[in-house]
């Protein structure tokens, strides 16, 4: 895909984020928006994945360790044809496959169940593990948020994949500066968060626009070309970003806008696609 | 008499993972700067490449060993009881329970017989707290035969499965050459009219003491021996308590979420029937040398057999 459709893409999925989250009447639209970029470059131009073919034993790997930020995963998913887009109104329905924070076991292209912070980083070390032991050249992607960097198990984490050198890991922090409570600077501040992964032996790149896909494109290639130790991406994003009410707004981690407000980030987004469709 | 062998199955577990590595592929153990005690030093030395040490951070390392799982291998996450369930029982409960993931947890220095390192390493809550998790498979092993034939069967069945290993160096009991293990099913050790004991890990050979002590003063005990508390084989369990009529459990672990109250729950709701739990009765326990601290706590055979003549 070239830039101009990977925003395109990119914007389709903020619809989905948000149409979700509407319908769902809960969820947490702040930090899957801002990390919308990222989930689609990954989606539809870094990883070996096949909608078809799911759990194909050479795919590449994706951990959703801010596993709240699910419906930004399920509309990329949905968008990139794992299951039908018109399904993301089910999200956090009772019955629903969609699921309020990401379920392998029922859901197609979801590798990892995970949502409680800082356990989802461990698994991707364990696949990436497995893969150098098993000699297989699949790589593993996983996202965390900035606040989720507070938890413990994040840097027991980051010190096995940095001692055992695991260079097909990517490890992908979204820093949109807010957590639930408010400023991660004024709640706990985890800065900073580079020298912290530099510290555990980690090739890291600081990443100034997460929401600009070429700086995501750079990011991801340098992370492709680094040997011998685990690339860590500190994605500087805006959280709720492409939604005017939403953008920088802590209140909007983790609430659902109401009909108005729907139809308010409707328009938005519309207008935005509108101007990309003009390039 | 002659002398009985004995053995810890934490010595078992380490061999027994050699023998499936030798078979398996796609087994691999991690632990957690314990290698030494568990015996997962034991595969270290024979598959060094699929060993894999975690440094102390039992959290991270029960993840990795689901991000593992999913890539089909099977790994035999090892760490002392009171870290696996305790410390990591949130991974086990998320990352490992939640997905079913196919990850064996071989815990070693569980409860009291630990010994010398006092209460912060005694655990004597594991059981009750992996009895909560669905899908859990629990497993407490009387002898080094059960323990081996136990980490075989781990590994046959797939989704997670939690076994449970002493320090104390345990008397073989199953011996007899029709011992056959399998998962779920009880093993009635010996006949009697008057009462069930029902027994798990290093308490079964206790037991079967205490029994022959109970006969010599005219009390006829059956005694099971309960390797598999989840799922527990509630047929066996109900049929013995509505044969005899009053039923006691014996465990090393607390009478809170343990075999006590796994029978409990069974038996109040399928056959209601008097019962007595011997365990670790809601306390912490203490230094001390292992074999002093069952006298002391009555999970030794004369302290099961005070127990139950004052309950029978």
């Amino acid at each position: 895909m070239n830039k101009l459709e990977l925003q395109k893409t990119a914007n389709e999925v903020r619809k989905g984020i948000v149409t979700a989250v509407h319908s769902a009447k809960a969820g947490h639209p702040g930090g899957s928006l801002s990390a919308a970029d990222i989930f689609t470059y990954l989606y539809f131009e870094e990883m070996n994945i096949d909608p078809k073919d799911p759990k194909k034993a050479d795919r590449d790997r994706f951990v959703l360790s801010k596993g709240h930020t699910a419906p930004g995963l399920y509309s990329t998913l949905a968008q990139r044809g794992f299951f039908p887009v018109e399904d993301l109104k089910t999200l956090r329905h009772l019955g629903s496959y969609l699921q309020g924070h990401p379920d392998m076991k029922h859901i197609p292209g979801v590798d990892m169940s995970s949502g409680s912070l800082g356990q989802g980083i461990s698994a991707a070390v364990g696949m990436a593990l497995s893969a150098k032991m098993s000699g297989a050249d699949y790589r593993t992607y996983t996202l965390l948020g900035d606040g989720e960097v507070q938890e413990g198990q994040v840097w027991e984490a980051a010190m096995f994949a940095g001692h055992r050198k695991l260079d097909n890991l990517v490890v992908i922090v979204d820093n949109n500066g807010l957590q639930i409570d408010g400023d991660i600077e004024d709640v706990c501040s985890p800065y900073p968060i580079d020298k912290k992964f530099e510290a555990f032996n980690f090739h890291v790149i600081n990443l100034e626009d997460g929401n600009d896909m070429d700086q995501i494109k750079a990011a991801f290639d340098e992370a492709r070309a680094t040997k011998g130790m685990p690339t860590a991406i500190i994605a500087k994003t805006v959280k709720g970003k492409g939604v005017s009410f939403m953008e920088n707004q802590a209140s909007w981690h983790g609430a659902a806008p109401n009909d108005e407000q729907y139809a308010v980030a409707m328009a938005d987004l519309e207008k935005v696609g509108e101007a990309l469709c003009q390039k | 008499m002659s002398e009985v062998k004995k053995i810890a199955t934490r010595e078992s577990y380490g061999n027994a993972l050699v023998a499936l590595g030798e078979k398996h592929d796609n087994v691999v153990v991690l632990d957690a700067d314990l290698a030494a005690a568990t015996k997962t030093g034991t595969f270290k030395k024979a598959f060094p490449d699929r060993h894999i040490d975690c440094g102390i951070a039992e959290c991270n390392m029960v993840g990795i060993a689901a991000g593992m799982a999913t890539t089909g291998k099977v790994p035999f996450v090892s760490t002392f009881a009171m870290f696996a369930a305790g410390r990591a029982f949130e991974q086990v409960r998320n990352s490992v329970g939640y997905p079913h993931l196919n990850v064996k947890i071989g815990a070693t220095h569980a409860g009291i017989s630990v010994g010398e390192d006092g209460a912060t390493h005694q655990c004597n809550e594991d059981i009750a707290l992996m009895r909560s998790i669905p899908g859990m498979v629990i497993v407490n092993p009387s002898d080094d035969i059960e323990a081996k034939a136990a980490v075989e069967a781990a590994y046959e069945h797939v989704g997670p499965v939690y076994l449970r290993f002493g320090r104390l160096a345990a008397p073989v009991i199953n011996s007899n050459p029709d011992y056959k293990f399998e998962l779920g099913k009880g093993v009635t050790l010996r006949e009697g009219k008057d009462l069930t004991i029902i027994a798990t890990g290093l308490c079964v050979s206790a037991s079967l003491e205490a029994a022959e002590k109970l006969a010599a003063e005219g009390i006829d005990a059956k005694v099971i021996n309960i390797h598999t508390i989840k799922p527990l084989d509630e047929e066996l369990v109900v049929a013995a308590a509505k044969e005899t009529g009053k039923v006691v459990t014996v465990e090393e672990h607390s009478i809170i979420g343990g075999l006590g109250s796994a029978v409990a729950e069974c038996l109040g709701e399928k056959a209601p029937t008097p019962m007595l739990r011997i365990g670790v009765k809601d306390v912490f326990g203490e230094s001390g040398p292992a074999v002093k601290l069952l006298e002391k706590y009555g999970l030794d055979a004369q302290g099961i057999y005070e127990s139950i003549k004052a309950f029978a």
